[in-house]
C-alpha cells in the first residue's frame, strides 16, 4: 500500500462500497427467511435456502477477507500459511463428515421385540 | 515530528537505564527466551518425574494386584483416602493414575521439554536472533502453561480425585463419570492448549522474521527446521481439541449433549439430557490433534539427534535437504491420518482404506529421516560422548517403535491388536526410548551452553547403559503380551482373564511377565538416579568448559558467550555457509562455523 | 536489546512481526471455529428426525446485529486508512464508532440471551410438547421464571406451573396440553405474530411433565452449539473491543511518539476485528435462518 493521499481516498471509497455490498447481502439473507417460494419446512426448500445462504455468506466473507483484510494483495508467507490452514480445515471437516457417514448399518431400523436390525429387502423390481 | 523523535530517544534511553532487572523480572517474570526455556525445562522435568512415579505405582498394582505398596502405601492412603485404603491401589485410583500418567507425560512433560524448553532456548540462538519475536507473548505462554499445570496437579487433591477416563477422555464415559476430576482436566487442557498456541505463533514468526542475515532456509540447522514444522502442527491441530474441550466442558457443566447420544443410560437410569449428540465427534476432534501430537513429541527429538549425530560424526549430514523435505511432507500428511486410531469405532471400509493408505504413506518420510541419519554414520570419525550414545540409541529404538506401528496402521491387523499391550509397547518405544532418549541426548549436549559446565561422563555412561537395558526389558515383553491378547487399562494385570480349565484366556506366562516387567521398571527408576545426581552435581562441580564451543560445533548457538547474555550475541551475526560443514577439505580445523566468512582469493 | 522488524517490514518477507503474528493467530482461529462449524454440521446432519430445534431464533435481531458488525468492520478499516493519510481526528471518530458498535452488539446479544433464558419448552409424558413462558408468584409479585429445569420442579416442590404457550410455531406445533378450549385456541392464533402473550396461562401438573427446559444449552443440541459458538464469538468481540479501546485512549501518545507503530497496530487489531466479523457473517445464516 502506498501512502499517497489520493490512493487512500480511493481506498476509502472502495471500503464504503464493500460495506454497502455487505449490508445488501445481509438483507438478501434476511429476505430468504421471508421468501414464500422457499419453504424451509420442506427438504428441497431447505436445500435451496442452505445453498443460497452459504453462497451469500461466502461472497460476503470473500469481500471482508479480500478487501478489508487485504488478502487480495498480500505477501507470499501469508498466502502459504492461510492456504495450508484452509486445506487442513477442509480436510478436517470433509474427512470427519465422510467418516461419520461411512458407517455400515447407520440408519438401520431395529425390531422392537428382538432388537435385531430389520433387513431391508432389495428394491421392488 | 521533531518532538516525536526526541521523545523516542528519551524513551530508548529510559529503557537502557532499566537494563539491570530485579530478581522477579530476571528470573520469574522474565521475557528472555533462555530463562523461559529453563522455566519450561524445570517444570517439564518435574512432571516427567511425577508421571514416572504414577507409572511405578501402576506397575506395582499390575504385578501384585491387591497387595499394599511398600513404604509409599501409607503416603498414598494419607493423600487419597479410601481409594488407596491400606496402601492398596483400587481400580478407581488405578484409572486416575493411568489417565493422568498419559496426560502428564504428553502434555506436561515431553512436549514442554522437547518443544517449549529446548525450542525456546536453542532456536533463537541457532538462527542468530536476539530473542523470540514476541518476548512478552512468550512469557504469557509459559505462565498460562504453568496455570494449566497447577490445575492438572491440583485435581489429584480434590475429593473426587483426578480424571480417570484415559488421556483420550472418550465421551460419554468421561462426561458421565461422577466427580469434578474431568472438569479440572478440561479446564487445565484449555490453558495448556492456549499456551501452546501462543508458543507456536511465536516460534513460527521468530523463525520466519528473525533469522540472521545470510541464514537462508537451507542454511538453517535441522533442529530449527524440526521446531518450525512442530510449531505448525501445534498451531493448526490444537484448536480443534480446544473446541472439543469446550464442548465436553459444556457437557459436563451445562448439561449439554454434544457428545452424548440419545437414549443414554447412566447407572441404570435414563440420563436427564436432550441427547442427539455424537460420541464419535469427540474422537474425531481429539485425534485430529492426537495424531499430529505424536509428531509434536517426536520431531524435536529427531532434530536434537540430528544435530548431535552431525556433530559427533564430524561429517556433514547425509541428505540434509531430503531430510528437510521429508520433514515437511511428514508434517503435511500427519494431518490426514488421524482416524487410524478409530478403526474399531465401526467406520466403513472406504474411509478406513483412505486412512490406512495415508498412514502407510506417512511412514515413507519417517523412514527417509531415519535412513539419512543411519547413512550419516557411515565413515564418520565418531567422538563418543554420553549425548552421542543416547543419540545413537535413539535410532534403533525409534525404528522399533515406528515399524511396530505398521500392523496397527492396517485396519485388519489392528482389529486384533487394538487397545492391547502391543499398542502400549509400540507408542512407548516411540516416546520413551525414542523421544526421551533424544531429550536426554539434548540435555547432555546443551548443558554446557546453559551452565558453563559439562555433565560427568562416567555417570552419564552408567545412566545410558542401564536405561537402555531396562527400557527394553520393560517394553519388549509387552509386544508379546499384547499379541497374546492382553488388554490395556486392566487394573489387575489381566488376572481376571487368566486361563482356567476349559476356558480360553491369558496364559500363565503372559500374566507372569507382568512381574518381570515391573521389576525392570523399578530398576529403570534406579537407573535415573545417576542422571539426577549428575544434573545437580554438575551445576556447581562439573568440569568447566574451556571454550564457548566445547563440542566444536558449527551452528550459531555455540558462537555466543557461555551462558549467553540477554540479547544473545555480543557481535552482529552473519551467516556464510550451511549448517554442517564438518571436515571440510582445505581447512585447518575439522569444522567451520556458520558465521565464518569465506576466504577471499 | 531491540527486536528487529517490529515496525519496519523485513525486506525478504515484506512483513513486520506483528502482522505475521496476527495472521498465524488467525490461522489457529480458523481451525478453532472450523472445528465448531464441523461439529455443527455433524450434530445437525446426525440429529434424529424432528429433533433439530429450528425456527426459534429472532431473525430481525440477528440481522440488526449483522448490520452493526459490518458497520464496525467498515469503520475500523477506515480508521486505519485515516492513520495512513495522517488524519488522526478521523481515526478517532472511526474508532469511537467501532467500539460503540462492538458494545451495541454485545448489549443486544445479552438481551437476546436473557430472552432465551426465560422461554421454555415442556415435553409432556404423553409425547406432546410446546413452547412458552412460565410465570409464578413470589410474595404476591408476579415474576417470569428464569432458567428453570425439570430439577427445579422437584427441588422447589412445585406441583403445577402456569404456562403461557406460544402460538403454534415451526418447532412446537401446538399440540397443547391440556387441549385448549376453542376460545383459547382462537386467542392464541390471533396473536400468532406478536411476541407478547396476552392470553391466559394454562396450568400443567408437574406429574405430567417429562422434561422442562428453558432455551439454554442443555435444551437441545441446537441451543448447545448456538450458545457455545455465539458465546465464544462474543468473547472475541469483547476482547477486540478492549484492545481497540486501548488503541483509542492511548493512541494519541503513541501517535506522537511513533506514528508508524500505531498505524501498524491498528492494522493488526483491524485484521482481528475483520475476522470476528467474518465469523459472524457465517454464524448469522447458519444459526438464525437455516
Amino acid at each position: 500500500m502506498s501512502d499517497h493521499a489520493h490512493d487512500i481516498s480511493k481506498h476509502k471509497k472502495i471500503y464504503v462500497m464493500v460495506g454497502v455490498i455487505l449490508l445488501l447481502g445481509t438483507l438478501l439473507t434476511f429476505a430468504l427467511d421471508h421468501f414464500e417460494a422457499i419453504d424451509l419446512k420442506k427438504k428441497a426448500g431447505m436445500l435451496v435456502a442452505t445453498l443460497a445462504a452459504l453462497m451469500i455468506a461466502t461472497v460476503k466473507g470473500g469481500f471482508v477477507a479480500g478487501v478489508f483484510m487485504h488478502l487480495s494483495n498480500e505477501k507470499k508467507w501469508i498466502y502459504w500459511v492461510m492456504g495450508f490452514t484452509f486445506f487442513f480445515f477442509v480436510g478436517m471437516m470433509g474427512l470427519t463428515l465422510w467418516g461419520m457417514n461411512d458407517i455400515p448399518g447407520q440408519g438401520n431400523q431395529f425390531d422392537a421385540k428382538t432388537g435385531l436390525p430389520i433387513v431391508k429387502k432389495a428394491a421392488g423390481k | 515530528m521533531h518532538t516525536a523523535t526526541h521523545t523516542d530517544t528519551e524513551h530508548r534511553a529510559h529503557e537502557h537505564a532499566h537494563e539491570e532487572l530485579g530478581f522477579w523480572r530476571q528470573y520469574i517474570f522474565s521475557t528472555d527466551h533462555k530463562v523461559i526455556g529453563i522455566q519450561y525445562g524445570v517444570t517439564a522435568l518435574l512432571f516427567l518425574f511425577f508421571g514416572f512415579m504414577l507409572m511405578l505405582a501402576m506397575r506395582w498394582q499390575i504385578a501384585k494386584p491387591g497387595e499394599p505398596i511398600p513404604f509409599f502405601g501409607p503416603i498414598l492412603t494419607n493423600i487419597f483416602g479410601d481409594v488407596a485404603a491400606k496402601g492398596i491401589i483400587s481400580a478407581d485410583l488405578y484409572n486416575t493414575f493411568g489417565a493422568m500418567h498419559g496426560t502428564i507425560m504428553v502434555f506436561l512433560a515431553v512436549v514442554p521439554l522437547g518443544f517449549a524448553a529446548f525450542g525456546n532456548y536453542i532456536v533463537p540462538l541457532q538462527i542468530g536472533a536476539p530473542d523470540m519475536v514476541f518476548p512478552r507473548v512468550n512469557m504469557a505462554s509459559f505462565w498460562v502453561f504453568f496455570v494449566g499445570c497447577v490445575i492438572m496437579f491440583a485435581s489429584f487433591f480434590i475429593p473426587s480425585g483426578a480424571a480417570q477416563f484415559g488421556w483420550t477422555s472418550y465421551s460419554p464415559g468421561a462426561t458421565t463419570t461422577p466427580g469434578d476430576g474431568q472438569t479440572y482436566w478440561l479446564v487445565g487442557m484449555i490453558f495448556l492448549i492456549t499456551s501452546s498456541l501462543l508458543g507456536a505463533v511465536n516460534f513460527i514468526a521468530t523463525i520466519i522474521q528473525l533469522r540472521a542475515p545470510g541464514m537462508t532456509w537451507f542454511r538453517m540447522p535441522f533442529f530449527s527446521w524440526a521446531q518450525f514444522v512442530t510449531a505448525f502442527l501445534l498451531l493448526l491441530a490444537f484448536p480443534p481439541l480446544e473446541a472439543a474441550g469446550v464442548m465436553q466442558l459444556a457437557d459436563k457443566v451445562l448439561g449439554t449433549s454434544f457428545f452424548l447420544p440419545t437414549g443414554l443410560f447412566v447407572g441404570g437410569n435414563p440420563a436427564d439430557i436432550s441427547g442427539g449428540g455424537s460420541p464419535l465427534l469427540w474422537q474425531h476432534l481429539f485425534w485430529f490433534l492426537g495424531h499430529p501430537e505424536v509428531y509434536v513429541l517426536i520431531l524435536p527429538a529427531i532434530g536434537m539427534v540430528t544435530e548431535i549425530i552431525a556433530n559427533s560424526t564430524r561429517k556433514p549430514l547425509w541428505g540434509y535437504k531430503s531430510m528437510v523435505y521429508a520433514l515437511l511432507v511428514l508434517g503435511f500428511i500427519s494431518f490426514i491420518v488421524w482416524a487410524h486410531h478409530m478403526y474399531l469405532t465401526g467406520m466403513g471400509t472406504k474411509i478406513s482404506t483412505f486412512f490406512q493408505a495415508t498412514t502407510m504413506i506417512i511412514s515413507i518420510p519417517s523412514v527417509i529421516l531415519l535412513t539419512c541419519l543411519f547413512i550419516s554414520l557411515w565413515g564418520g570419525s565418531m567422538r563418543f560422548h554420553t549425548h552421542t550414545m543416547f543419540a545413537l540409541a535413539f535410532l534403533p529404538m525409534f525404528g522399533i517403535g515406528g515399524l511396530t506401528g505398521l500392523p496397527l496402521g492396517f485396519n485388519y491387523s489392528d482389529i486384533l491388536l487394538h487397545d492391547s499391550y502391543y499398542v502400549i509397547a509400540h507408542f512407548h518405544y516411540v516416546v520413551a526410548p525414542g523421544t526421551i532418549f533424544g531429550l536426554f541426548a539434548g540435555i547432555y549436549y546443551w548443558y554446557p551452553k546453559m551452565t558453563g559446565r559439562k555433565m560427568n561422563e562416567t555417570l552419564g555412561r552408567i545412566h545410558f547403559w542401564l536405561s537402555l537395558i531396562f527400557m527394553n526389558l520393560v517394553f519388549m515383553p509387552m509386544f508379546a503380551q499384547g499379541m497374546a491378547g492382553m488388554s490395556r487399562r486392566m487394573s489387575d494385570g489381566g488376572a481376571t482373564y487368566a486361563e482356567s480349565d476349559g476356558v480360553l484366556g491369558l496364559t500363565a506366562a503372559t500374566i507372569q511377565s507382568n512381574t518381570a516387567i515391573s521389576h525392570a521398571a523399578f530398576a529403570l527408576a534406579l537407573a535415573q538416579i545417576p542422571f539426577i545426581i549428575n544434573f545437580f552435581w554438575a551445576m556447581h562441580k562439573g568440569e568447566k568448559v574451556a571454550s564457548d564451543n566445547p563440542w566444536e560445533s558449527t551452528t550459531l548457538e555455540w558462537q555466543t558467550p557461555t551462558p549467553p547474555p540477554h540479547g544473545n550475541f555480543d557481535k552482529p551475526m552473519e551467516v556464510f555457509r550451511g549448517p554442517y560443514e564438518y571436515s571440510v577439505p582445505g581447512h585447518a580445523g575439522d569444522f567451520v562455523p556458520q558465521n565464518e566468512p569465506h576466504k577471499k582469493n | 536489546m531491540d527486536i528487529p522488524f517490529t515496525t519496519k517490514a523485513r525486506p525478504d518477507t515484506g512483513l513486520y512481526n506483528a502482522k505475521l503474528g496476527i495472521w498465524l493467530f488467525l490461522a489457529s482461529e480458523v481451525m478453532l471455529f472450523g472445528a465448531f462449524f464441523s461439529a455443527y454440521i455433524l450434530l445437525r446432519v446426525g440429529a434424529d428426525p424432528g429433533a433439530w430445534a429450528h425456527g426459534l431464533m429472532n431473525v430481525p435481531i440477528g440481522t440488526f446485529n449483522t448490520f452493526v458488525l459490518i458497520l464496525s468492520s467498515v469503520t475500523v478499516v477506515m480508521a486505519w486508512a485515516a492513520l495512513k493519510a495522517h488524519n488522526y481526528s478521523l481515526y478517532r471518530n472511526c474508532m469511537v464508532i467501532t467500539i460503540a458498535c462492538a458494545l451495541g452488539f454485545l448489549v443486544v446479544k445479552s438481551f437476546e440471551y436473557a430472552e432465551k433464558f426465560r422461554h421454555y419448552e415442556v415435553w409432556m409424558k404423553d409425547g406432546r410438547r410446546m413452547t412458552g413462558h412460565i410465570d409464578y408468584e413470589d410474595g404476591g409479585v408476579k415474576k417470569h421464571a428464569y432458567l428453570w429445569s425439570t430439577k427445579t420442579l422437584s427441588k422447589k416442590k412445585i406441583e403445577s406451573i402456569a404456562f403461557t404457550p406460544d402460538a403454534p410455531n415451526e418447532w412446537a406445533t401446538g399440540q397443547y396440553y391440556p387441549p385448549l378450549t376453542k376460545e383459547q385456541l382462537e386467542h392464541v392464533k390471533k396473536h400468532a405474530d406478536s411476541d407478547t402473550h396476552h392470553h391466559e396461562p394454562i396450568a400443567i401438573k408437574s406429574a405430567d411433565i417429562q422434561r422442562l427446559s428453558a432455551f439454554v444449552p442443555a435444551h437441545s443440541t441446537f441451543f448447545a452449539i448456538y450458545f457455545t459458538m455465539t458465546a465464544l464469538h462474543g468473547l472475541h468481540v469483547l476482547g477486540g473491543a478492549i484492545v481497540l479501546s486501548f488503541f483509542l485512549f492511548r493512541g494519541h501518545k503513541m501517535w506522537k511518539a511513533d506514528p508508524d507503530r500505531l498505524t501498524n497496530r491498528i492494522e493488526v487489531g483491524g485484521l482481528f476485528w475483520h475476522f470476528v466479523d467474518l465469523v459472524w457473517i457465517f454464524l448469522f445464516p447458519v444459526m438464525y435462518i437455516l
